[in-house]
């Protein structure tokens, strides 16, 4: 086993860090916010500079040829910073399906502009019915002449309503929950028949609901082949639990911080709150928690390109219920050491809290990998 | 013993539940069903129907409008509306306010203001904390300077539910800034909104909702016969309060319904191609909290029991463990609502109704499941945060 980061790791780290940390303000991102977009196009502009859009991609397409371990770092700053932009929908979800699933030509066409900045990406695979359900696909894709015709509607699409290009799962055979008649598209977020409407979630950050009527697509629009599609959603949605562990044990970090602090300088009876021993039990609580949370979040980045299918989805369901109970965990308590004001939306522990509440409804809740779990109990 | 309700308990209880029935209007009871709070309107509207059939103030005494119900009646009154459910009694008003002014008040102020707080013709909410005064709310510092027959009041409340909305406030003030004892300053003050020299700050929660403010005190003149009970024992009124608003905090029939409504939302949701409510793992959740309800339903009963055998008129430090357990079956059943929403509990659907052209993105029950449990975080901090009410037992009951 080894824990060590190499010098290239420790170096991004450092400066996506000193990024943040000079431009990605508590104060400043509530400006990102208000933006047209609900975040900042300038930030991206720096994130592409620093080559993070380029992380995952193979130096063939202008990438950096990193890997999981890579992502994590970066999205555990991104957790501390509770970054805005949309660099999970991006890089790393339609990243993942991208470079599991896509073709040279796709790849070529598509990752430098990634790369470079200029193209943002979104996965549309959930649907209103399907909850954590990888299988319920109801959306359609039937063949047509030259191309293919898409119909149907995806739900809480992170980042939505920005994307240039929409990866769309869409079932081309078998009945509601055939595994096997499900197939990738790639459909232009402007093509004639889709309609969004973009929001902002309950943490800040944006998604959209998005239909498709009658959406014509080329040949070319097929991610992978005929079929083939529910091995790669599976692909992307660990992806998404690695990258978005790590930016939970970053907001854990933070909580963390934040809070200790408090501890140290909120005064009532005559001395620090943080003297009394039951709160310190609690931020001794916290601790253990945010450490336990980190040692999954590493399983997951370790786990990303595993490829015993048995061994990958077990470890992901023992990382997801871990790191999903340590930030229900430290996020509940960050607010209750800090009585009334961390109730508050002008004090920034809201915020982490609401961003690691989105974590626990993504890609699986912890009851639902629990039971994944629980049949495997013999 | 007979833990069993006798027959003319049960009997109480339908009568109870066909009054609401008869008198809730069912759009008001269908939005609180799936986690909206009543607005202030709805809760006066309610509050007049409840008066008007001398239900409003069941717990003052009989001379004030009060009831002459046995404490087990008064539970399951209370367990009634919050089942239903409907607006609770106005919590400031009757549950803080009545009780002590007609414990402590004088003929006057009994005269004038018990009959409106009964009526919500005042609105009042409750200026205690203070920036630096929260847990140890003692230490609060804003000033009341005798005048002639005025006080003139300068300082800072904060976390003041519903004074956006208020017509009165009732505030602790420091009378005398030299006692001994910071308890021994104090001074329990009725205070109209209206008055010149206040100013009402918004502070927006974490679920996104206005109910918590700021409220500044500038030269504010208030007249003497505005004080409750003598100047500088208004720690004995605040403490006398207090243990009224812990007792009524632990609303386990609201907890209730939260259960009733996440099991009625699992039923149509959806998990691994069957409903949720099927799924082994929530049923054990929902059978763990139907456990500890049970248990806190008792414990409430005998508490309530021992307290009406009792008659010093002190707190009961068990009220401590009511609000605690209580407190934490609110959040275990926001919590076990916003889980069953899922994916589709997470975005604003409230507030960001017009960016989606007023078209849900979810089933409508969706869109409100997070709010609560986001608001109810806040359970163990108000009303005596729940490490504090640790405190009260440990010292009180434990004697450590
Ligand atoms: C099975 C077993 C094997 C052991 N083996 C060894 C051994 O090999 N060598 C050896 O030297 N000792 C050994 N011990 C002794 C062990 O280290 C002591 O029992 C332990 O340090 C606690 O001390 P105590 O029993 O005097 O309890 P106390 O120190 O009196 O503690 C009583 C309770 O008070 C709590 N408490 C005390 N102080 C505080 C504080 N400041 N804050 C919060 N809580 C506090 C404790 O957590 C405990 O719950 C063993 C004990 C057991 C039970
Ligand atoms: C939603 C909401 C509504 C409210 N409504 C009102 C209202 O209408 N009127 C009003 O006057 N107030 C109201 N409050 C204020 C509430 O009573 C205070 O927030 C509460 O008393 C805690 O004070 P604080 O926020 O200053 O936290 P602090 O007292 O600073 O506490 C911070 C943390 O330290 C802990 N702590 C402090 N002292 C000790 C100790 N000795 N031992 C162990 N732990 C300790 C606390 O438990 C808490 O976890 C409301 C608060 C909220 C959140």
């Amino acid at each position: 086993m080894d824990f060590d980061l190499t010098d290239d790791q420790k170096l991004l780290t450092d400066s996506v860090a000193r990024l943040l940390g000079d431009r990605y303000t508590f104060e400043a991102r509530k400006g990102f916010q208000k933006q047209d977009a609900g975040w900042s196009a300038d930030m991206w502009g720096q994130f592409a500079e620093m080559g993070l859009l380029g992380l995952p991609f193979d130096e063939a397409y202008g990438g950096f040829g990193g890997g999981a371990v890579d992502i994590m770092l970066v999205m555990e700053q991104f957790g501390k910073a509770l970054v805005l932009e949309p660099y999970l929908a991006t890089v790393v979800l339609a990243g993942t399906a991208l470079r599991v699933a896509g073709s040279e030509a796709q790849k070529s066409a598509i990752l430098p502009e990634i790369i470079g900045g200029a193209m943002k990406l979104a996965f549309a695979h959930g649907e209103q019915g399907a909850r954590y359900d990888l299988s319920d696909v109801t959306t359609t894709a039937r063949k047509a002449a030259g191309g293919w015709v898409i119909d149907g509607a995806k739900s809480v699409v992170l980042h939505g309503d920005c994307a240039d290009k929409i990866v769309v799962s869409a079932r081309t055979s078998g009945d509601r929950n055939d595994e096997a008649g499900i197939t990738l598209f790639l459909v232009d977020g402007d093509a004639k028949g889709v309609t969004r409407r973009g929001y902002q979630l309950r943490d800040g950050t944006r998604a959209a609901e998005i239909s498709f009527a009658s959406v014509e697509i080329g040949d070319d629009g097929l991610l992978g082949t005929l079929g083939t599609g529910f091995a790669v959603i599976g692909r992307v949605g660990e992806a998404g639990i690695s990258a978005m562990s790590a930016e939970v044990v970053g907001s854990m970090d933070k909580m963390l911080d934040v809070t200790l602090d408090y501890l140290r300088t909120r005064q009532q009876f005559g001395k620090a709150i943080g003297e009394n021993q039951v709160l310190q039990h609690k931020a001794a609580d916290m601790l253990m928690a945010t450490e336990q949370g980190r040692s999954m979040s590493m399983l997951a980045a370790m786990m990303v390109d595993e490829t015993d299918d048995a061994e990958r989805t077990r470890n992901f369901a023992l990382a997801k219920v871990g790191v999903g109970q340590a930030g229900r965990f430290v996020s509940q308590n960050a607010v209750q050491l800090h009585g009334g004001i961390g109730m508050t939306e002008e004090y920034l522990i809201g915020h982490y809290f609401r961003r690691v509440m989105m974590f626990e409804h993504s890609f699986g809740d912890t009851a639902y990998y629990l039971n994944k779990l629980a049949d495997q109990v013999h | 013993m007979d833990l069993r309700f006798t027959a003319e308990e049960i009997a109480w209880r339908d009568e109870v539940r066909a009054f609401i029935d008869a008198e809730l209007d069912p759009a008001l009871r269908e939005r609180m069903r799936v986690g909206f709070g009543p607005t202030k309107q709805e809760t006066i509207d309610w509050q007049r129907k409840l008066n008007k059939k001398g239900w409003a103030c069941p717990g003052w005494p009989e001379e004030f409008g009060g009831a002459t119900w046995t404490p087990v009646q008064r539970l399951i009154f209370n367990e009634a509306i919050q089942s239903a459910p409907a607006p609770d009694l106005q919590g400031f008003n009757i549950t803080m306010l009545g009780p002590v002014l007609a414990h402590f008040g004088t003929p006057e102020q009994k005269a004038y203001f018990l009959p409106r707080a009964a009526n919500l013709d005042d609105w009042w909410c409750q200026g205690f904390s203070e920036p630096g005064a929260g847990s140890d709310l003692a230490s609060l510092k804003t000033a009341a300077k005798r005048e002639g027959d005025f006080y003139i009041v300068n300082g800072q409340k904060i976390w003041t539910s519903t004074a956006h909305m208020a017509d009165w406030i009732f505030a602790l003030v420091r009378t005398d800034p030299n006692a001994r004892k910071k308890q021994e300053g104090i001074s329990f003050l009725l205070i109209d909104m209206k008055t010149p020299g206040i100013t009402v700050r918004p502070i927006i929660s974490i679920d996104g909702s206005h109910h918590l403010n700021e409220v500044f005190f500038d030269d504010v003149k208030v007249p003497v016969h505005q004080r409750v009970y003598e100047e500088n024992r208004g720690w004995d009124v605040a403490k006398y309060l207090l243990g009224n608003e812990r007792s009524g905090i632990a609303r386990l029939g609201k907890s209730r319904a939260n259960l009733e409504f996440a099991v009625d939302t699992a039923r149509q949701v959806r998990s691994g191609g069957a409903p949720l409510v099927e799924d082994r793992g929530f049923r054990h959740r929902v059978a763990q909290i139907e456990v500890d309800i049970k248990a806190l339903e008792l414990t409430q009963m005998r508490v309530i029991a021992a307290a009406s055998k009792k008659s010093d008129g002190k707190p009961d430090p068990f009220s401590s463990l009511l609000k605690i357990k209580g407190t934490e079956l609110l959040q275990a059943t926001s919590e076990l609502i916003m889980d069953t929403g899922g994916p589709m509990a997470m975005p604003i659907w409230a507030s960001e109704l017009h960016a989606l052209g007023n078209e849900p993105i979810a089933p409508e029950w969706a869109g409100y499941m997070a709010a609560p449990y986001l608001m109810l975080r806040a359970a163990s901090i108000y009303g005596g945060t729940n490490e504090i009410q640790r405190n009260i037992l440990n010292k009180a009951v434990l004697r450590l």
